[in-house]
């Protein structure tokens, strides 16, 4: 796998805690995403992953930290605010139009990058239509890319959860983020699903050279697909680093497998 | 009408198409959604560019050039490049597996490969050190090898450019390439196509061009072919079907290859196309016709009860209004009513709406199926034939279509049966030999200079048509000397809906006993309508219910060999579902999913056993492969049933 070419931060994380009542979610955690890497965030059960998700992309607000992304800091970011800044996520319960056909969900995801009025689109005419036939262009680049083309026209409540899972990644990826954020990409898929959804991954990144920060449980996963992986246990990074550092950390050997006490 | 003519190599056809045909399309690709068209006219510029460009990398007269991959108009331009340059082409399946892989490039010393994509392109590396010709890799899609060491490796569509792009700045290169298509000779080899292997280790058959073309210009003008035909080009590319009803016959006719978009895609492409000129095997159309039926259980009740009657009416009716007898008025009548509200529509459906002729061959068709879309308007034909003939043995003219028979010989084809009963034929496509192997080429030839084809068949009496019974080698006898023909049961059990493939013993035995896989689609539908639950293929194809419809089938087969005198002695006696599908994968099948016998009964030793020491369970476990080249095992415990020998008489009973 190709290493990231520069040092640049893309995302920086300072000593950002979260909390719901009584439960504390995230505790002082900071962390960086260099640009054009791929950061694996992992943790057992309840570790606060999702939580991490949710700040960055705006959908919480944390209690206390900074959160700079593009060399901007911000406590408060609304999530479109952050789908306008470049960043894209797919959610771990697959959240699609269910009506809408494949090739649909992902011009969905276009939808920031339409630059005529509405009234135009209704039309649909002049260059307007010239600016859909454009995006259509870039979607069908997008499904070729994850070989969806024999789903194109089918609703997605009718595709299996592989497939569903790969449409969401489509229509993530045809908003040209600056950042993607997987939740769970690989939640529920069998082993050779899984295989598939890790080259597509790895050829996002490679291809697209988009920055990728991923969620994920299965440890095996995580450690072939990331340049650099921080765990989290109980709201609190235990440990970062690159893949066979993080292997070796006995904090995190306790957190996953437990302590003998 | 276009025809070969004078036009004896490739390369001519390509260019005279180019002036004839200029702006009418050649080659037709869904990509990104679209279909995208290259006319003859652009294709002949391409291809010269193309030639151009690999003659730039060394490629001389003579030297291999292997293509692996699926139906891409750049794979098939490389074979027109390779031809340009008298170079020889030599198509790979694309399923192949790595050792198989590795055993054609070797076999054909392969110096140039093109390769579809990252895929194809990661398995010739894989096997490149036991390659020693290899010098050059080209691939058609870029995606996933930008990372690679581009040493020995170039995209086709650099090639072109290089190669176009000289020809602009050295005048001297064009007169080379014209130089190369001026000293083209009809006795060029024109491709070597390497066998499925249905026997062992595959074989290169080599073709000549002009006979390629003698024979392709024969059947152009047997189903009067024209350059305003369009066929679908999603047959594997190294089979000698591909290579002959579109390209070969693409070229001579000068009609319109349409490649669809990925292998999943073909439903929806044939629709969107609309080939008048169709090719599929029998267990094509068969499972066409399963996913109606599958759709029609679900369709509303009026819906259904429409479609019903007005299937009765195309059996009644259909065959004989396709093939021009006398038919009632009210017949005709009914029969337009129902080609308005069902045939068309489900033809439409289908994708078949504009064929014009379809064939199929490979395998016995089943008398039902056949009649199914005879009956429904479309004009099936069978033909058969085989690689060393490239293709055409016989065919069926208009007009005399038969189920059981495979037709009289082709246009100059000369056939004939011999003392032991092989069908034995000499063609104007016949092969030049086995590359490398002249053993093998004596061996398949007589005295005389006719191909064994290794079939045993006989013409019908009434017809004067070729039927095929089997291979001749398998025809055996069980041990009070009944004959038995296996594939002819076998095929008889395939003709149920529920049996996918299945595989009969009987040779030199008492009795004869039956391997069945069952259809995972037809069961698993009937499963879901009779609520029955189950996990995985191998659970459902040992539940007890699904052995008691299977019994039944095999029952019916039975009552069918009780009328036949001489095989009323081959009934199946015992038999068994096997635990898993038999896969090409796995060596059980050929790359053309027919069943390797020998191969089986080996893999599959301690149920053979089994069905003939009257246990009733047996073990087994077997080593499957995945397509990436890894092993696992399956284990599994798998029931035998024993069945009721039907008496003569009661089977007449019945009858009556």
């Amino acid at each position: 796998m190709r290493a990231p070419d520069t040092n640049e931060i893309l995302l920086q994380i300072d000593g950002v805690a979260l909390s719901f009542g009584g439960v504390r979610a995230l505790r002082d955690v900071s962390f960086n995403i260099r640009k054009g890497e791929i950061r694996a965030i992992i943790g057992p059960n309840g570790a606060g992953k999702t939580s991490m998700l949710n700040v960055i992309n705006g959908f919480y607000h944390p209690d206390h930290g900074a959160i700079t992304f593009k060399g901007r800091t911000r406590t408060k970011m609304q999530p479109f605010e952050a789908a306008r800044g470049g960043i894209a996520r797919t959610f771990q319960n697959v959240a699609l139009f269910k009506g809408m056909s494949a090739l649909d969900n992902i011009m969905a995801g276009r939808t920031l990058k339409v630059r005529r009025g509405l009234l135009w689109q209704i039309l649909r005419y002049g260059p307007a239509l010239a600016e859909e036939v454009e995006h259509r262009h870039r979607v069908e680049e997008i499904i070729d890319f994850l070989e969806i083309e024999a789903i194109r026209k089918v609703p997605v409540a009718r595709l299996p959860y592989g497939l569903q899972k790969r449409v969401e990644l489509g229509r993530a990826l045809a908003m040209e983020p600056d950042l993607l954020l997987l939740d769970e990409p690989m939640a529920g898929m069998n082993l050779e699903e899984k295989e598939d959804m890790s080259r597509f991954i790895i050829d996002v990144n490679n291809h697209y050279g988009t920055t990728i920060a991923l969620i994920e449980h299965d440890m095996a996963v995580v450690m072939d697909l990331s340049h650099r992986v921080a765990v989290l246990d109980h709201g609190v990074k235990i440990a970062d680093g690159t893949p066979d550092e993080v292997k070796k950390n006995q904090a995190v050997l306790d957190a996953y497998l437990g302590v003998a006490h | 009408m276009a025809g070969g003519g004078s036009f004896d190599t490739f390369p001519r056809l390509l260019l005279r198409n180019a002036a004839r045909f200029r702006a009418r399309p050649a080659f037709r690709h869904k990509d990104l959604g679209i279909w995208q068209t290259w006319t003859w006219a652009q294709v002949a510029e391409i291809v010269r560019a193309y030639a151009a460009g690999l003659h730039r990398l060394g490629v001389q007269p003579g030297d291999k050039i292997a293509v692996v991959g699926s139906n891409r108009p750049k794979l098939y331009w490389t074979v027109m490049a390779a031809q340009a340059l008298r170079a020889i082409p030599v198509p790979v399946y694309s399923d192949a597996i790595a050792d198989e892989l590795a055993f054609v490039l070797a076999h054909a010393e392969a110096k140039l490969v093109a390769a579809q994509d990252q895929e194809q392109v990661d398995k010739v590396l894989s096997v490149s050190d036991r390659v020693p010709h290899l010098e050059t890799i080209v691939y058609d899609e870029t995606r996933g090898l930008d990372d690679y060491d581009h040493g020995r490796l170039m995209a086709i569509g650099d090639v072109i450019e290089d190669g176009r792009a000289a020809l602009a700045a050295d005048a001297a290169l064009g007169g080379r390439i014209d130089e190369f298509i001026r000293q083209g000779d009809g006795s060029d080899i024109a491709i070597i196509l390497y066998t499925s292997g249905t026997t062992g280790a595959s074989k290169g058959v080599v073709l000549s061009t002009r006979g390629c073309i003698d024979a392709a210009t024969d059947t152009v003008k047997f189903d009067r072919l024209t350059h305003q035909d369009v066929v679908f080009a999603y047959l594997p590319l190294a089979w000698v079907g591909d290579h002959y009803l579109n390209y070969v016959q693409g070229l001579v006719a000068g009609f319109c290859m349409a490649c669809p978009e990925s292998g999943e895609t073909i439903e929806q492409d044939r629709r969107e196309i609309g080939p008048t000129f169709y090719f599929a095997p029998p267990r094509g159309f068969e499972a066409m016709l399963t996913r109606v039926m599958i759709r029609m259980e679900d369709a509303a009740p009026i819906k259904r009860r429409m479609f019903n009657y007005f299937l009765g009416i195309a059996r009644r009716y259909g065959e004989s209004i396709l093939t021009g007898k006398p038919v009632p008025l009210s017949g005709r009548l009914l029969y337009l009513l129902g080609r308005l509200l069902v045939y068309e529509p489900l033809k439409n459906v289908l994708g078949l709406s504009r064929v014009r002729v379809a064939y199929t061959a490979g395998e016995a068709i089943g008398p039902e199926l056949f009649a199914f879309y005879r009956s429904i308007g479309l004009n099936l034909k069978q033909l058969y034939g085989q690689t060393e003939a490239f293709l055409y043995v016989t065919c069926q003219p208009d007009g005399e279509i038969y189920s059981d028979t495979v037709g009289p010989a082709a246009p100059n084809v000369d056939l004939r049966i011999a003392e032991s009963g092989e069908v034995q034929f000499r063609s104007p496509g016949m092969f030049v030999g086995y590359f490398k192997d002249q053993a093998k080429t004596a061996e398949a030839m007589t005295s005389d200079g006719y191909v064994k084809t290794g079939d045993a068949g006989f013409f019908d009496e009434k017809t004067g048509h070729l039927k095929i019974i089997d291979r001749a080698k398998d025809v055996g006898r069980l041990a009070d000397g009944t004959m038995f023909a296996p594939k002819y049961l076998e095929n008889k059990l395939k003709f149920f809906p529920n049996i996918k493939e299945a595989v009969v013993y009987g040779d030199s035995r008492e009795f004869v006993c039956a391997m069945v896989n069952i259809d995972p689609v037809a069961v698993a539908n009937w499963a879901e309508r009779n609520n029955v639950a189950y996990g995985s293929y191998q659970e459902l194809a040992g539940h007890p219910l699904v052995y008691d419809m299977v019994a039944n089938d095999i029952d019916e087969v039975n009552r069918s060999l009780a009328k036949e005198k001489v095989l009323a002695g081959a009934q199946i006696r015992r038999f068994l579902i096997l635990h898993k599908e038999l896969d090409a994968d796995d060596g059980e099948l050929t790359r053309t999913q027919k069943v390797r016998r020998r191969f089986i009964s080996d893999r599959y030793a301690p149920l053979v056993t089994a069905l003939y020491n009257g246990s009733h369970e047996a073990d087994i476990s077997t080593e499957v492969t995945f397509e990436d080249g890894r092993k696992g095992a399956i284990a599994a415990q798998v029931k035998i049933h024993d069945l009721q020998v039907i008496g003569t008489a009661e089977a007449l009973g019945k009858a009556a």
